[in-house]
Formats: C-alpha cells, structure tokens, sequence
C-alpha cells in the first residue's frame, strides 16, 4: 500500500509466526472445550429442578 | 499496641439433600457431624459459660429478644483433636478453625474443613435413605435471599478504641472486596439488578455499625466475646468476608486484614479513608467486574476500590520496614501488590488467583458455547456446583485438576491439619489434649478444658491466653502425663 520502503520479510517467517499464533488460540481453545466436557460429566443433571431444591435458611 | 494477630476463621456451610422427601437440615447437619466423629469426641461437651454473643463493644449488653442466641440447646457441638469446633448452628454444619498464628496456616486450617465436610458426606452415606444425596457448600447465598457467613476472628488490643478499628476497617473492607470475592450471578435483598458481580455478601449489608448478624448486617460487627483475658484482648468478628475456594484470597484477606490491624493498634494512620456512603458503596464495588468505578469518600474525593487498596498496601510496606509483623507478611505484601496490579491492568488476568475471576471466565465460556443468557439456570447451576466441597464433583476442583487455578498450600498440608492443630497457639494445647485424653474431658470450649481423672472432682483448666498452651511451653509437660492426674499435677506445679 504505502510506498514505504520496507525491508522484505521472508514470506517463509511470516507464514510461521502466523500459524504458531493460530496454533496456540487453537490449543488454548481446545484446552477450555476439554474442561467444559470434563464439567459437563459432573455437572447435576436438569438444573433448574437441581437450584430450586437448594435453600439455605438461617444464616449468620 | 500492636499484639501477635492470632485468628480464625468461621464457616457456615450450606446443605442440600436431593432424592429425599422431608429434608431436615437440622437432622441431616447432625448426621453428617455424628457420622463423623469419633464416639470418644462425642462425648465431650461444649462448654457455655463463658459465651456473651450479645455483649457490645460499645459497651453495653444487650438483652435477649428477638436474637436468636446460640446456648446449649442440645445441638451436636464436637471439639475436634485438630483444636477446632464442629457443630450444628442454625440450620447447617458450620466449621470453626483452631487458632492460628499467620496467614498461611490460617489457609491450611481453613482448608481441613472442607476435607471434613467431604469426609462426614462419605461416613453419613450408608446411613441416608435409598436414593438421598447430601450436597455441602462452601459459599454464601442461595440464591433466593438467604446468606450464611465465613466469618474471620482476629485477636486485637483491648487498649485499641473501637472507633479506631470503625474508621480505618471501614474502607477496607468495602474495597478488599474486589480480590475476597467469590462472585455471585444476579443481585439480592432489594440492590439493583446486575448479571454478575464480584462478591456473594455485599447485597446483604445493611448498616455500618451493628450487633446482628442474621439480618441488618453491620459492615463491622460489634460482638465482644473475647473468649480470652478480656482485660487484654478484643476478639474483632468480622462477617463481611466471602467463603473462598482459592486459597490466595483466603491467604491476602487474613494477611491484609492482620497488617491493618497491627497499623490500626500502633497508631500508625494518619491518613482518614472514611467513606461518604459505606453501605452504598460496598455494592457500587461489588456490581462492578471491571474494578474502575469509584467511590466517594467523607472529605469530597472520589476513589476507586483497588487506589484505595493501593493506599492501604503503601501504608503497610511502610509499616512492616520498621515494625513487627505476623509470619509471612513479606509473602502477603509481594502477592497483594502482584494482584493489584492485575486488577488495575486487566482482572480477567488473574483468573487462576481469585475466585470471582476463575468463576465468571467459566460462566461465560458457558454462556458462549451454548448460547445462554444470564439468568438461565445452567448458569445458576454452576455458580452452585463451584463450591460443591466435594473434589470429584466441585468445579473449583476442576479448574485446579486442570491446572487453571493456583495453589498456595500442599495437599498434605492440609491431610495433618484435619487430625493436628497448630503448634503456636492454645490450640495445639486443647487438641492433644483431646487425642490423649479424650475420655477424660467433659467439657471444652476456646478458653477452656474441663477434666475428670475419676475420683476427684472435675477439674477446668483455663485457656485464656491465645498465645500459650502451644507445643513449645506444653509438649514436655504432655509427655510426663500419661494419665489426667498427673497432667493435673503437673499443671499445678
């Protein structure tokens, strides 16, 4: 765009620094959809019904 | 003048049975503590005598109305060998750590009891009813109006006038909020709607000054139940604190808290954070994730929660170069400033630190993968489900297997802190007491520690000094006991 002069960056390092980017947002992605599946198994079933039986009265 | 800043830290634990048909959380409390305990620990009895839950600092008592007061109505009240207490108080087990005598241990004995809350579930299951499951919470509000508290008890100079420790507690706790939160989903008890806000007990305060606890909450409590030499010793209950998973804000709220009290007690501030509106602001810091907003103080000025904090900390760097301080203050100064400085730049950046953080990134990872708005229950659930003290199930126990949240103790740490107190304070004295002798006690209490060695009359022993009865000044006198005659004897000596 700009007629800037520029030093040429290897396209080869480019291509590089960007897929190491895009790798780690992916694994960082994939890190965070493995804990919600892991929470997912140990998350009561039907919520709703599960928070509407909880009542703490009493308290201090 | 500032005194050794011994304290504890008092957990009322909510309860919830699933598949059952008449819940009782009296019955089901007791069950849970009975299954528990050992039958020789059963037998000890609390000892009342010294309680005055309705005496107040501002000198004055109370007489007993409406105020629910705790006394010996037959409820389960164990002493554990560990020091602590373990008992039925309304309607939920609650928890009381021993005495300790730093931050750290504070964190580790806090700690212990939600590994004996998950290990009175297990012992209490073969005992439930087909198809019952007891659930046990460590947090602050049900969601639907109710709040139960984690108390903290730090022991302060009597000399210390109690307008002192209004004035200058006053701002901080209204601003510690921002790294004590445990965050709550929606609003309670008449504040403005908000989606999340960062603590689960602001909602619920109501004034600043007050004896109650079960409703018009003080932001300082005056409770004077020194449950030690009252002539030297103030007992400060302090019920604002949220109950934390995370063990670096449980670690920062006693480390802070112990540093302000010991400036507090030396006279050391000049300065005067009193705040224009304190109830009024303790929401405004609570509704508010972003930690920008400010709030006004007495003189004019507007400040923000964590510039406030920050002038709080500059006071205590200042402070501890020239004067004594409780063990681990340089860990307690180093973290605090590492979590301001979160704060200030970004707090979504310490969501392996505090809990309202480590929550809230959960709730919306939640919200975006499955497209759910705010109010839904999922959302609800997990809020709940966070605080479930059980490690198979709770999601704070997810986030630490998943390696999301930070520790700052040892598993084993925390395993001898469920069977041994700790070592510098009268705990260790009341709990080796109880291992050794458990047969012979017929009661206990914080300050005392009654005896039958069996043909004499009942002898109490006297526990009024925080500070004594640790492993130092009683191991060996323990060691030449080896029945209550001679530990009588030799305790006259």
């Amino acid at each position: 765009m700009a007629d800037q002069k520029r030093k040429p960056k290897p396209k080869k390092d480019e291509e590089t620094a960007q897929a190491a980017e895009t790798t780690a947002t992916e694994e960082k992605d994939e890190e965070l959809e493995d804990l919600l599946d892991e929470i997912d198994e140990v998350l009561e079933v039907n919520a709703e019904d599960f928070v509407r039986g909880f009542v703490q009265k009493g308290g201090q | 003048m500032a005194i050794p800043k011994i304290c504890g830290i008092e957990t009322e634990y909510g309860i919830s049975v699933r598949g059952g048909s008449d819940f009782n959380p009296i019955l089901t409390s007791s069950l849970l503590i009975n299954a528990y305990a050992k039958p020789a620990f059963k037998r000890v009895r609390w000892d009342y005598e010294e309680e005055s839950p309705l005496r107040d600092a501002r000198g004055f008592e109370r007489e007993q109305t409406e105020t629910v007061v705790e006394d010996d109505s037959g409820l389960v009240n164990i002493i554990l060998p560990n020091g602590s207490r373990y008992y039925v108080d309304h309607a939920h087990p609650e928890y009381s750590s021993p005495e300790c005598s730093n931050p750290r241990d504070a964190v580790v004995w806090d700690k212990a009891g939600e590994r004996i809350l998950e290990d009175s579930i297990i012992a209490a299951a073969p005992l439930l009813r087909e198809g019952e499951r007891v659930f046990i919470y460590k947090n602050n509000s049900d969601g639907k109006g109710n709040s139960y508290g984690t108390h903290e008890n730090y022991l302060v100079d009597r000399e210390t006038p109690f307008s002192d420790l209004v004035k200058h507690l006053t701002p901080f706790f209204v601003t510690r909020q921002v790294f004590t939160g445990a965050g709550k989903l929606g609003a309670e008890n008449g504040a403005d709607e908000v989606d999340y806000q960062i603590s689960q007990r602001a909602d619920f305060f109501e004034v600043e000054v007050g004896l109650e606890t079960t409703f018009k909450r003080p932001i300082i409590n005056t409770r004077d139940e020194p449950h030690a030499d009252p002539e030297r010793y103030r007992r400060l209950h302090v019920i604002v604190g949220d109950a934390n998973m995370a063990e670096l804000p449980t670690f920062l709220k006693i480390g802070a808290t112990s540093l302000l009290l010991r400036m507090i007690e030396d006279e050391f501030i000049t300065d005067d954070f009193s705040l224009a509106q304190p109830v009024r602001s303790m929401r405004t810091v609570s509704h508010d994730i972003t930690c920008k907003e400010t709030i006004e103080l007495a003189d004019g000025r507007s400040i923000g929660a964590v510039d406030l904090q920050w002038e709080y900390l500059k006071l205590a760097k200042k402070y501890a170069q020239d004067n004594e301080t409780d063990a681990g203050s340089a860990e307690v100064l180093e973290r605090w400033e590492g979590v301001l400085e979160g704060l200030e730049s970004d707090p979504r950046s310490l969501s392996a630190q505090l809990d309202w953080v480590a929550k809230l990134s959960l709730l919306e990872a939640y919200r975006e993968r499955d497209g759910l708005e705010w109010d839904h229950a999922k959302l609800k659930l997990i809020d709940l489900q966070y605080h479930d003290v059980q490690r198979a199930k709770g999601l704070y126990w997810k986030l630490v297997a998943s390696g999301k949240i930070e520790r700052l103790v040892s598993d084993d740490d925390i395993a001898f802190a469920v069977d041994h107190p700790p070592e510098d304070t009268r705990a260790y004295f009341r709990g080796e007491c109880l291992r050794r002798f458990s047969d012979h006690i017929v009661a206990a209490s914080w300050d005392a520690l009654i005896f039958d060695s069996g043909d004499e009359p009942l002898r109490k022993v006297p526990t009024m000094e925080p500070t004594r009865g640790t492993k130092a000044h009683v191991q060996g006198l323990l060691d030449a006991s080896p029945d209550v005659s001679s530990l009588m004897a030799n305790l006259s000596a």
